[in-house]
C-alpha cells in the first residue's frame, strides 16, 4: 500500500539503491555460539568507546547514511531454542540502543535490512516491513533454530508490519514490545505484557535537543551564502558611494548585519524545539514565528536600536520568517505531527514566509544604498 | 505530557461494524487514540492521531482507514519540488530517532 502514499519521507529512488557498507562488527561482537543450524555471532550487551564515537558522528551527520550493521541473526548471552527473538533495524544507533539494554539476558536478535534507517522511519517507508521480516526469518532458518513461534517487534515498527500476515505466512506470531528498548527487560519478565506507559512515545527535552545538531549542520550552507551576499552588498554600497574601500569596515558591517540572522536561525532550529511545549499555539510554523518576532523586537529595542528604519523593517520581516521556516521543518523530528496537519499549516505558513522574507530581503538591499 | 497538534485534520476512520474487538489497534497506536468500548474499538482521541498507519496495517478485518504519511514539512516540500530521496539523509533528523526505538 505504500506506493499509494501521498508523501513519503525517506522515499527511496532506484538510483539510491547503491550498496551500503556495514560498520566493522569486531567492535560489538563477543565471539560466536554453536547452534543446531549454524554458528551465530554474539553481540556485547554494552557499548564501547568506538560505539559512542560512532553515535556522536552520526548525530552530526558524518557518514550517517552508512551507519549500518549487517542484517542477520545475533545472540545475546547464551540463548537456547526457547529464548525470545527480538526484531530490530540495521541502523547502528537502533541496534546499539537495543543491545545496551539487554545485559544479563539470553535471547536472539533478528536484524533485518532497513538500509541503515531507524525502525520508525523504516516502518514508514515499508522497509521495516512484513516482506523483509518473512525473508529474514527464512534466510536465517529461524524455524529450525527456535522451538517457539513468536517474534517480538518494537511497537514503533508496527506501521510497516501486518502482524496477521506474518502469522499467516510464517507461523510466527508478532508481539509488539514496548516503544523504548529500556523497557524490554521488564516487558520480558512480565510475560510479554506492556504496561500502558511502555506504549506511549515520549518526547522529552533531551529527545528534542539530540535532533538539533543535524539541523545546525544544515544551516551552515545557507548562512555562508547570506554572509557572502551581505559582504558583497556592503562592498558595493561603499564603492558606489565613492568612498575609499576599507576591508575592515566592510567586514565589521557584514558581521553586525549578519548576527541577527544567525540568532534567528538558532531560534528556529534549536530554541523552538527546546521550548516546544511552552510556546503558545499549535502550529509549529506559528511557534517559530512567535519566537522570531520576540527576538526581532528584543534586538530592535536593544543592541540594534540605532540602525536605520529600513534595516529594522528587514529584521522585522525576515527574522520571524526564518525562525518560522526552521521551526516548521522540525515537524519531521516530532513524535506527534500528522501529514494532514503539516500540509494544512504549510498551506498557510509558506506563502506568508515567502512574502515576508522577500520584502525583508528587498528592505535589506535598499538599506545599503540610502 | 501529551503534545497537541492541529484540530480536526487527520484522515483516520473506523468502521465499527467490521471491528472484531481484537484490540491490536490500541496496542500499536503510539498516541493512545483508541479505547475498547463494549467489546469494540472506538476512536476517543482523534486529534492525537499522527497518521502513522500502524492501526490500519495491523487491522486484520480492515475496519480502520487512515492515509499513512510522515508529518514532515521538509519531506512535503521536497515532494512538491519533485526532489526525491533527500530525506532521512544528512539533512533530516527523522522522527523518533532520538528516542530509544530499537
Amino acid at each position: 500500500m505504500y506506493e499509494s502514499k501521498a508523501v513519503s519521507c525517506c522515499s527511496s529512488s532506484p538510483e539510491q539503491e547503491e550498496e551500503i557498507s556495514y560498520v566493522n562488527c569486531e567492535g560489538f561482537l563477543a565471539g560466536t555460539i554453536e547452534t543446531a543450524i549454524d554458528q551465530v555471532a554474539r553481540v556485547k550487551a554494552e557499548l564501547t568507546a568506538s560505539d559512542k564515537i560512532g553515535s556522536f558522528k552520526a548525530r552530526w551527520g558524518v557518514g550517517r547514511m552508512s551507519y549500518a550493521v549487517a542484517p542477520g541473526l545475533y545472540a545475546v548471552g547464551n540463548p537456547t531454542p526457547e529464548s525470545p527473538v527480538l526484531v530490530s533495524a540495521n541502523y547502528k544507533l537502533s541496534f546499539d540502543s537495543l543491545r545496551k539494554e539487554l545485559g544479563g539476558l539470553d535471547l536472539w536478535i533478528l536484524v533485518i535490512n532497513t538500509k541503515g534507517i531507524n525502525v520508525w522511519c523504516a516502518a514508514g517507508k515499508g522497509t521495516f516491513g512484513t516482506a523483509e521480516i518473512l525473508r529474514m526469518v527464512a534466510e536465517t532458518k529461524l524455524p529450525a533454530l527456535v522451538s517457539h513461534r513468536k517474534l517480538i517487534l518494537p511497537q514503533l515498527g508496527a506501521p510497516g508490519v501486518a502482524a496477521h500476515r506474518v502469522k499467516a505466512e510464517s507461523g510466527f506470531r508478532v508481539i509488539y514490545g514496548p516503544v523504548r528498548a529500556g523497557d524490554l527487560p521488564a516487558f520480558l519478565k512480565n510475560d510479554c505484557k506492556a504496561e500502558p506507559e511502555m506504549r506511549r512515545t515520549t518526547f522529552t527535552f533531551l529527545n528534542r535537543l539530540v535532533l538539533t545538531p543535524v539541523e545546525i549542520v544544515g544551516l551552515l550552507k545557507p548562512l555562508a551564502g547570506l554572509t557572502l551576499a551581505i559582504f558583497l552588498l556592503s562592498s558595493t554600497a561603499l564603492l558606489v558611494g565613492g568612498d575609499q574601500y576599507r576591508l575592515l569596515a566592510v567586514i565589521a558591517q557584514t558581521a553586525q548585519i549578519l548576527v541577527p540572522f544567525i540568532l534567528a536561525a538558532l531560534t528556529g532550529a534549536v530554541l523552538a524545539p527546546a521550548l516546544l511545549p511552552y510556546i503558545p499555539g499549535r502550529a509549529l510554523a506559528w511557534k517559530g514565528w512567535v519566537l522570531g518576532m520576540v527576538l526581532a523586537v528584543i534586538l530592535l529595542v536593544g543592541a540594534y536600536s540605532n540602525t536605520s528604519w529600513l534595516l529594522k523593517s528587514a529584521y522585522l520581516l525576515a527574522l520571524p520568517a526564518i525562525a518560522s521556516f526552521l521551526s516548521l521543518n522540525f515537524t519531521g523530528s516530532t513524535t506527534y505531527t500528522s501529514l494532514s496537519g503539516v500540509v494544512k499549516e504549510m498551506g498557510v505558513a509558506l506563502p506568508v514566509m515567502i512574502i515576508s522574507a522577500s520584502l525583508g530581503a528587498v528592505a535589506l538591499i535598499v538599506s545599503f544604498f540610502i | 505530557m501529551k503534545y497537541r497538534y492541529l484540530k480536526d485534520v487527520v484522515t483516520l476512520n473506523l468502521d465499527q461494524s467490521k471491528c472484531n474487538g481484537c484490540g491490536l489497534c490500541l496496542e500499536v497506536c503510539p498516541q493512545q487514540v483508541f479505547t475498547i468500548k463494549e467489546g469494540l474499538s472506538s476512536i476517543t482521541d482523534r486529534d492525537a492521531c499522527m497518521e502513522c498507519g500502524a492501526c490500519a496495517r495491523n487491522c486484520a478485518p480492515g475496519a480502520i482507514y487512515v492515509r499513512p504519511g510522515v508529518g514532515c514539512a521538509y519531506a512535503v516540500l521536497m515532494d512538491k519540488l519533485g526532489i526525491k530521496g533527500k530525506c532521512c539523509g544528512d539533512t533530516c533528523g527523522c522522527t523518533l530517532e532520538g528516542t530509544s526505538d530499537y
